[in-house]
């Protein structure tokens, strides 16, 4: 099965490496790159999975979350920050999101990925 | 890409902050840690700018009176990082770490070293981070500690060097439920930009062609 993400991030560096772990782990997938959080929430509805960084100019990646679970309460999302404070990771917890570090590494992501796609398998049966 | 030293393109642009922010948020992790209470970040600034307009800049809504932990990095490229607040949070700031229960005495007498080792997990934790991301190695010096206003932290008046063109990059953060806040900031002269520059680039072209294992 082939989902299509949405991928959520100010800097294009970080959606050009987050696309290219995408190419390693899960090449057939398609992704859609957005930067700012109304991009996304405008793209929101064509997609599988979100994952979204926090620290955005506007609005952040928590409350991008927060307005996304309201409409997509199962949509597998995942916040993917540096800022690895407990109130961070506590917080996306709280919106039944996922959190992934950066720097991002493989390992991470495709633990996620993996993750999600027997959520979307699931809620499909 | 590296003709003009003075100027960042939109992807260097991007990667710095993106580099510097992966760097910030790590080191926040650290501060939080040491006052138990959550940091926010501000998302980062890069500019290139005269270095007697990045010490008006680290001046802007503070009073003057500043007090920095600086440390040198040298490696690929070299400058300064500093952590940065105004005079009168330092205290404020040392009292987080060491807990309320302390007398004001002891928080006096502990502010030099207190600050000097916040100064050093936060700094060390960013470098050691941005290092890492770039696959590079870099040397820290030991921490200093330097008071007095923006020009005084950036060496401006030294022999003519308010006017030369510095790469600045910073973050303010704040103490959530403390009145703290501060930031920190990496100054890095013309040749570092150079050579920066084309670091960043290298890395930039290497997540375009990657064929395997990591980046960032």
């Amino acid at each position: 099965m082939s989902y299509k993400v949405l991928v959520v991030d100010d800097s294009k560096l970080a959606r050009m490496v987050m696309a290219g772990a995408f190419r390693r782990i899960r090449p057939e997938w398609s992704l859609v790159e957005t930067a700012n959080a109304d991009e996304a929430l405008a793209a929101v509805g064509t997609v599988d999975i979100a994952l979204i960084d926090f620290n955005m100019p506007g609005t952040d990646g928590l409350e991008l979350v927060a307005r996304i679970r309201k409409s997509h309460p199962g949509m597998p999302l995942a916040v993917v920050s540096a800022n690895i404070q407990d109130e961070i990771i506590g917080r996306a917890r709280e919106l039944n999101a996922g959190f992934i570090p950066k720097p991002l590494t493989d390992e991470a992501l495709a633990a996620f990925l993996l993750g999600a796609a027997l959520r979307l398998k699931k809620a499909a049966t | 890409m590296t003709d003009d030293v003075d100027q960042l393109t939109d992807i260097e642009q991007d990667a710095l902050a993106e580099i510097a922010n992966m760097g910030v948020s790590r080191a926040a992790n650290s501060l939080r840690q040491m006052v138990g209470e959550e940091v926010l970040l501000s998302v980062p600034g890069v500019k290139i700018v005269p270095r007697e307009a990045a010490s008006k800049l680290v001046e802007r809504n503070n009073a003057k009176r500043l007090v920095a932990v600086q440390q040198s990095f040298e490696g690929p490229f070299a400058g300064r990082a500093l952590l940065i607040f105004p005079e009168a949070q330092s205290l404020e700031l040392v009292r987080a770490i060491v807990g309320d229960e302390h007398s004001l005495e002891d928080v006096i007498d502990l502010e030099q070293e207190a600050l000097a080792e916040t100064g050093n997990i936060i700094l060390n934790g960013c470098l050691a981070t941005i290092a890492n991301v770039l696959h590079r190695t870099m040397r820290m010096s030991l921490p200093s500690i330097v008071r007095g206003d923006g020009a005084k932290l950036f060496e401006v008046n030294q022999a003519g060097s308010g006017g030369q063109f510095v790469l600045f990059l910073y973050i303010d953060f704040n103490i959530k439920k403390r009145n703290v806040h501060g930031f920190i900031a990496l100054l890095m002269d013309l040749p570092s930009i150079a050579a920066l520059k084309d670091i960043v680039n290298d890395f930039v072209s290497g997540i375009e062609r990657q064929p395997s294992g990591h980046v960032g």
